[in-house]
C-alpha cells in the first residue's frame, strides 16, 4: 500500500461561467521515506495541489489517500510549509513556533513545550531572534521560521509549497541544505512543489512535471539516481544530472511551447471594483 | 542622540510628527534642512493661527458695529436724538448695561476663560471650606445610619468638563462591550451578516436626539422606584448607542477579511474554533477594530454635548445651554471658550486613541 495516493483527482473551480477544471486526472504514489519533487510553470495548480494533499480543499473527484484513508481534513500528520511562509506578524519567532507545537503535544508540559520550540528555532539557526517579530526578519529567516513551525509538530510528512520561490539564490542554497538535513534525520516523507528544475534534482528521489493548467495533469517521472549527499558543486559535471535536467527542461519547453501555440487568442480583463466598505 | 532618538519615536507613536522639526532643531547640530523644516512646519501654522485670529477679530468688530449702529439708530427713531447720543456715548464707555449682544472678540473670550477659572478656584476654595465645615457633622451623621451631607452649590466650568468626560467614557466603554463582541460575532458568521445588516444600516443613520428619547422612554420607566440620578445614566446610554455603529462595522469587516493565509495556518495547525477566534482572528483584525474605537470615541463626544443638552444632565452641554440661556455680558464668549475646550479635548482623546492604535497594530504584510 502506498503512503500518499492521488487516484482521478480532478478540482475544478466554480465560478459565473460554469467553471475551470484546474486540475484534472491526477495520478500519484508515493512511498514512506521518499521525497518527490513536482515541478511546473507558475499558475500551473501547483497550490491547489498542495491544498488538496494537506486537506485545505476536497477534490471535485477521486481519492486522496493517505496511508489508505481517504483525506477528508488537515493533519498533524502533515506538516505544511506554505509559499508565503505565512507567519502570524503580531507573534514572535518562539510565539509563533510555540502555538504549533501547543497543537501538535496538546498534553505536554509548558516547559516541554518551551524546550522543543527552542530546539526548533536552533536547528533553523535563529536562537538569537527567537524574541524577533517577523516583521524585523530577512525573507529567508522568516522561511526558517515557518520550516521550524512545521517541523517542530513532527510531521510524518512534509509538504513544501515552493518553499524557497521568493528568496535569493544564496539563502536558497543554505536551506536547502538545511532542509534536506532534516528531511536525511528521520527519513520523513517529503512532497516538494517548486518551479525550480535545478532545485528539483538536487533534492528529490523522483521528478514529477505537471502540465499547466487548466486540466493540468502530471506527466512522466524521472527517476534521479544520484547518490546522497549530492554536492551541488561536482553536480554540474555529473552526467546523470544533466541528462535529466536536459530531458526535463525539454520536456517543460515543450509543453510550454504548445501552450503558447493554443493561446493567442485575446482576452478581455475582468470588471473589478473595490469592495463596498458598508458591512 | 539617543534621547532625541526616543523623544521622535514617541513623538512619532503619537501622531504628533509635527513636532518633529523643534526636537531636531534643539537637540544635536541644527542642519540646514531642519532650519527650512522648522519655517515651514512651525513658523507657517503660527502664521496661520495668527490669520485665523485676525479674522475673527476683524469679524467680530464689523458685528460689533453693525449691532451698536442697529441701536442707536432704533434710539433715534423710538426716542429721538438725545437717546441716540446717550445710547452711543453709553456704548462707547463700555456700561455693560448697553453693549450690544454679538460675536465676542479673541480678548474679550480671552479673558472670559481667566474668569472662568478664577471661578473654579472659588468653588473649589468653597468646597473645601464647607467640606471641613461639615467634616465632623458627617461623621455623626453616618454612625447615625444617615446620609452625608454633600455639596450642593453650583459646578465650575471645570467639574463641568470632568463630568462631561465622565459621561463620555462611560458611553464608550458602553459602545465597546457592546459594539465589539457583537461585530465579531457578526463578522464570523455570513449569515449572521446578511440578517442583522438590515438593522445596522436602519440605526446607524438615527440622530443622537432620537436616541436619547428612546433611551428616556426606556430608562424612565426602568428607574421609577429608584430615585437614583437618571439623568447620568439616560446620558450615558445615549452617548453609547450613538457612537457604537463605527465599532460594530469595522469589526465586523476586520473579523470577515482576515487574511487566508492566516486562516490556512489555523486549519493546518488545528486550532479550536475558540483558539481561531482569540489567537487568529481577533489579533488580525485589531487594527480595524482599533480605527472603530477611534471614530466612536470622536463621535461620541461630539454628540454628548448635545445630548447633555437636552437630557438637563450636568457638564460641558448644559453648561453652554445655560451660557445661552442666560444672556449675561460675558456669556457669549463663555460659550466660544467653550467650544475651544471641546475642540481641544476631542483632539486630544483622539491622540490618545491613535497612541493605543500604533502600538497594538502591524502592518498587514509584515507576516509575509
Amino acid at each position: 500500500m502506498a503512503y500518499l495516493e492521488l487516484k482521478n483527482v480532478c478540482k475544478t473551480y466554480e465560478d459565473a461561467s460554469g467553471g475551470t477544471e484546474v486540475l484534472s486526472n491526477i495520478n500519484l504514489t508515493i512511498e514512506e521515506g521518499e521525497f518527490v519533487a513536482i515541478v511546473g510553470f507558475t499558475g500551473s495548480g501547483k497550490t491547489t495541489l498542495v491544498n488538496l494533499i494537506n486537506g485545505l480543499i476536497k477534490p471535485t473527484s477521486g481519492e486522496v489517500l493517505f496511508k489508505g484513508e481517504p483525506v477528508t481534513d488537515t493533519s498533524h500528520e502533515r506538516g505544511v510549509i506554505f509559499q508565503n511562509y505565512s507567519l502570524l506578524p503580531w507573534l514572535t519567532v518562539g510565539q509563533n513556533v510555540y502555538m504549533a507545537v501547543k497543537e501538535a503535544f496538546p498534553k505536554e508540559s509548558k516547559e516541554k513545550l518551551q524546550a522543543i520550540v527552542k530546539d526548533y528555532v536552533a536547528m533553523v539557526s535563529l536562537s538569537p531572534a527567537i524574541n524577533k517579530r517577523p516583521k524585523e526578519l530577512s525573507g529567508g529567516m522568516r522561511q526558517r521560521v515557518a520550516v521550524a513551525r512545521a517541523l517542530a509538530m513532527n510531521p510524518e510528512m512534509i509538504i513544501m509549497d515552493e518553499p524557497l520561490g521568493a528568496l535569493d539564490a544564496l539563502t536558497r542554497g543554505n536551506l536547502q541544505d538545511e532542509i534536506l538535513n532534516i528531511w536525511s534525520k528521520d527519513k520523513r516523507t517529503a512532497l516538494l512543489i517548486t518551479n525550480d528544475v535545478d532545485e528539483g534534482i538536487y533534492m528529490a528521489d523522483r521528478i514529477i512535471p505537471l502540465k499547466p493548467g487548466p486540466n493540468a495533469t502530471l506527466g512522466p517521472e524521472f527517476t534521479i539516481d544520484i547518490e546522497r549527499p549530492r554536492d551541488k558543486t561536482s553536480l554540474n559535471d555529473n552526467e546523470t544530472y544533466k541528462k535529466n535536467r536536459n530531458a526535463i527542461i525539454e520536456y517543460l519547453m515543450d509543453i510550454g511551447n504548445e501552450r503558447k501555440s493554443v493561446s493567442n487568442e485575446t482576452y478581455e480583463l475582468p470588471e473589478i471594483s473595490p469592495k463596498s466598505f458598508v458591512a | 542622540m539617543k534621547q532625541s532618538i526616543t523623544l521622535n519615536k514617541i513623538t512619532q507613536l503619537m501622531g504628533f510628527g509635527f513636532l518633529k522639526p523643534i526636537t531636531a532643531l534643539f537637540t544635536g547640530k541644527p542642519q540646514k534642512e531642519d532650519i527650512v523644516n522648522f519655517l515651514k512646519k512651525i513658523i507657517v501654522p503660527l502664521l496661520s493661527i495668527l490669520l485665523f485670529l485676525g479674522v475673527w477679530q476683524g469679524g467680530s468688530t464689523a458685528l460689533f458695529n453693525k449691532e451698536a449702529n442697529f441701536k442707536i439708530e432704533k434710539a433715534l427713531a423710538d426716542q429721538g436724538q438725545a437717546a441716540a447720543d446717550e445710547m452711543r456715548a453709553c456704548i462707547a464707555s463700555g456700561e455693560i448695561s448697553c453693549q450690544p449682544n454679538t460675536l465676542p472678540s479673541p480678548s474679550q473670550v480671552w479673558a472670559s476663560f481667566k474668569t472662568l477659572l478664577e471661578d473654579h478656584k472659588v468653588i473649589s476654595a468653597d468646597k473645601l471650606a464647607f467640606k471641613e465645615k461639615t467634616a465632623v457633622m458627617n461623621e455623626k451623621r453616618i454612625a447615625a445610619g444617615k446620609e452625608p451631607i454633600t455639596y450642593t452649590g453650583r459646578p465650575s466650568f471645570v467639574d463641568q468638563i470632568f463630568t462631561s468626560l465622565k459621561t463620555v467614557f462611560a458611553g464608550f466603554l458602553l459602545a465597546l462591550v457592546i459594539a465589539v463582541p457583537i461585530g465579531v460575532v457578526i463578522g464570523l458568521s455570513t449569515t449572521l451578516r446578511s440578517s442583522f445588516n438590515w438593522l445596522i444600516q436602519i440605526f446607524k443613520p438615527v440622530s443622537p436626539v432620537v436616541w436619547l428619547l428612546l433611551v428616556f422612554m426606556i430608562v424612565k420607566t426602568l428607574t421609577k422606584d429608584s430615585n437614583s440620578d437618571s439623568a447620568f445614566i439616560i446620558s450615558f446610554i445615549s452617548v453609547g448607542l450613538c457612537s457604537m455603529w463605527a465599532t460594530l462595522v469595522n469589526t465586523a469587516m476586520g473579523v470577515s477579511s482576515v487574511d487566508k493565509d492566516y486562516i490556512n495556518v489555523a486549519k493546518v495547525l488545528k486550532l479550536g474554533p475558540m483558539q481561531k477566534v482569540f489567537k487568529v482572528i481577533l489579533p488580525s483584525s485589531l487594527p480595524l477594530i482599533f480605527t472603530g474605537l477611534r471614530i466612536t470615541l470622536s463621535v461620541a463626544w461630539m454628540v454628548l454635548i448635545a445630548i447633555e443638552l437636552l437630557a438637563q444632565s450636568p457638564g460641558l452641554g448644559s453648561f453652554v445651554w445655560e451660557e445661552f440661556q442666560n444672556g449675561a455680558i460675558d456669556s457669549n464668549s463663555k460659550i466660544i471658550v467653550a467650544m475651544f475646550i471641546i475642540g481641544i479635548i476631542g483632539f486630544l482623546l483622539d491622540r490618545i486613541m491613535l497612541t493605543i492604535q500604533n502600538m497594538v497594530s502591524f502592518n498587514k504584510n509584515e507576516g509575509v
